[in-house]
């Protein structure tokens, strides 16, 4: 949703540098932590020790351990490469799927884009977290689940930007020049329509990593996600829950680094989108 | 409206049947039945009829506001939702009163050359935020750190408070930064020049004038926020432990109880239209431009 409203906005403030390096130096560090998660820690994420349960954060734990002494920032650490996995993942497939639906819907005629618009306003009108709540209800639960409810749910908002956008393309002086051309509606569209409509979604998609990754730990701290011990950021912030009377780092730590993704993909996409609209003008 | 809710209940209806298994199973719980139980309680509950038949009966229920029964609670639908309405709303409410009272605070100070840039971080962290995150660092500090709000409690007006900021901290991002850049928009516009050449006050101007320029997206933006409000609610009664629609829809989900998975859908798009309504209408009155527009017309 705050994707949609940042796209919509014309004008757009450039995000400071400094915000810039730092947000794009997090997601490096997510991702090496995410492929190589021994560079960050030597701790076992599943290793559980009772005589260390729930140690607040100090040296050797970073983060803390949770209640069965497993340490909470080596849990953290293998935990980004479920997330970033769905986060991406789910972003792709809706990119994908969207623009293939959007345009489409844009290119066809009357009757097709009619009923292919209709259906994405209806979808439309449902929260996105309630869509993927459905498609969970539909498939079960799960980790591939989670991926799939994902994708599924922002697909619709994918594809009402990709029609659009098909549309103000679709009458730009360059398409009209190929077909003048004699260059076949096929090439036309494959050459010209399709990579000029990717621009806007691919801004749309950075930021769209972010509110994925989020709804996939929503989803996962529901427990319709991977199930325990699995090192996932929702659920360790779901077992964290029993524990904050006594040991809040559990729960608080993962969110943070939650929250600190989401801001770092909304900053790269703003910057994106920046650049777009001043490439625009 | 009624093509959304159609379109919904229709959707709905049809994706829902892709669920495997057989409803029966969900019907009788964990018990073991014969076959021919099976078939009898197929037939009660119309499953054995084609697929069409039961569509258009859903549907012929659904106009006369009969939701269908739930299978897990074999109570009826409109009775499992609507006792479970009034926590929603009064949830959703007030997280509505505090969205938009946040946005409007941190819009109107958040304005000024130090001050804008602060805002805009606390509304990219409010946005980024998850809600349960938000509800669970509420609880550590309010209500086990200093003690202020109870815990578990679900009755009371103080039990309501943390659930409805939890609610409202990502939506008063949003609305926030809409409503800033509104600000500066209308602020650019020629008649800020004649307002303030007239005398007025800087205070009477952003109120009465730039303000109702700006306000017009951010009300059509909140109304696209009471959606999500609601998916939001599974979340927060789920880290608030609170009854409410959000637990019926997550236990219907889980337990695979499609009437009341189907009921919800639909609640979602009556809900969806109503606001929709409700939100042109207001922004009518608010905007000036839609107001001379109108009475050209």
């Amino acid at each position: 949703m705050s994707v949609l409203v940042a796209v919509r906005s014309r004008r757009v403030k450039r995000m400071p540098a400094p915000a810039l390096w730092a947000a794009a130096g997090f997601l490096v560090l997510l991702v090496v932590s995410a492929l190589l998660p021994g560079v960050f820690t030597a701790a076992d994420p599943l290793r559980t020790d009772i005589g260390e349960a729930l140690l607040a954060p100090g040296p050797g734990h970073p983060f803390g351990t949770d209640q069965t002494g497993r340490d909470v920032f080596a849990r953290v650490i293998y935990g980004s490469r479920y997330s970033l996995a769905i986060g991406f993942g789910a972003t792709l497939i809706a990119l994908v799927v969207g623009l293939v639906i959007g345009s489409f819907a844009g290119l066809m005629r009357s009757l097709g884009d009619g009923v292919l618009s209709r259906a994405i306003e209806i979808v439309m009108a449902f929260p996105e977290f309630l869509l993927a709540l459905i498609v969970i209800a539909i498939i079960g639960p799960g980790e591939a689940s989670l991926l799939v409810a994902v994708a599924l749910a922002v697909i619709p908002s994918y594809a009402r930007v990709a029609r659009v956008q098909t549309l103000v393309v679709k009458r730009a002086g360059y398409v009209e020049a190929a077909r003048t051309l004699g260059v076949s509606p096929a090439v036309t569209v494959l050459r010209h329509v399709l990579p000029n409509t990717l621009g806007p979604l691919l801004v749309m998609a950075t930021m769209g990593v972010g509110t994925a990754i989020t709804a996939a730990a929503g989803l996962s701290f529901l427990g319709l996600g991977p199930k325990p011990p699995t090192p996932e950021w929702g659920l360790i912030l779901s077992e964290g829950r029993n524990f904050l009377a006594s040991a809040w780092w559990i729960a608080v730590f993962p969110g943070l680094v939650i929250t600190a993704t989401v801001v770092s993909t909304s900053i790269l996409g703003r910057h994106l989108q920046a650049r777009s609209a001043r490439r625009q003008r | 409206m009624v093509l959304v809710v159609w379109g919904a209940a229709t959707l709905g209806f049809f994706a829902l049947r892709l669920i495997p298994g057989d409803p029966v199973n969900v019907l009788i719980g964990l018990g073991n039945v014969s076959t021919q139980v099976r078939d009898q309680i197929r037939e009660d509950w119309g499953l054995a009829d084609p697929l069409l038949v039961q569509y258009l009966g859903y549907l012929g229920r659904l106009v006369q506001g009969d939701l269908g029964t739930s299978y897990r609670r074999q109570q009826p639908v409109a009775d499992v939702i609507g006792q479970q309405l009034v926590p929603t709303v009064q949830l959703m409410a007030l997280a509505v009163v505090f969205a938009l009272l946040l946005a409007l605070g941190s819009a109107l100070i958040g304005r000024g050359r130090r001050t804008a840039p602060l805002a805009g971080l606390l509304e990219l962290v409010a946005v980024s935020s998850p809600t349960f995150w938000i509800g669970l660092v509420l609880i550590s500090v309010f209500g086990f750190g200093l003690g202020w709000f109870p815990v578990v409690a679900t009755v009371g007006f103080g039990a309501l408070l943390l659930p409805a900021a939890t609610l409202a901290i990502p939506v008063a991002g949003i609305i926030s930064q809409v409503l800033r850049q509104g600000l500066d928009d209308a602020a650019a516009l020629p008649f800020v020049d004649t307002v303030r050449a007239r005398g007025a006050s800087h205070t009477r101007l952003v109120v009465r004038h730039t303000l109702r320029h700006a306000a017009a997206s951010s009300i059509t933006l909140t109304g696209y926020m009471v959606g999500s409000l609601l998916g939001g609610s599974v979340l927060v009664e789920t880290v608030f432990a609170r009854p409410g629609l959000g637990r019926v829809a997550l236990n219907a989900i889980v337990d695979r109880d499609v009437p009341v998975v189907l009921g919800i859908i639909v609640l979602a798009a009556v809900a969806f239209s109503v606001i929709n309504l409700l939100v042109d209408l207001v922004a009518d009155r608010i905007d000036p431009r839609l107001e001379t527009k109108q009475a050209y017309a």
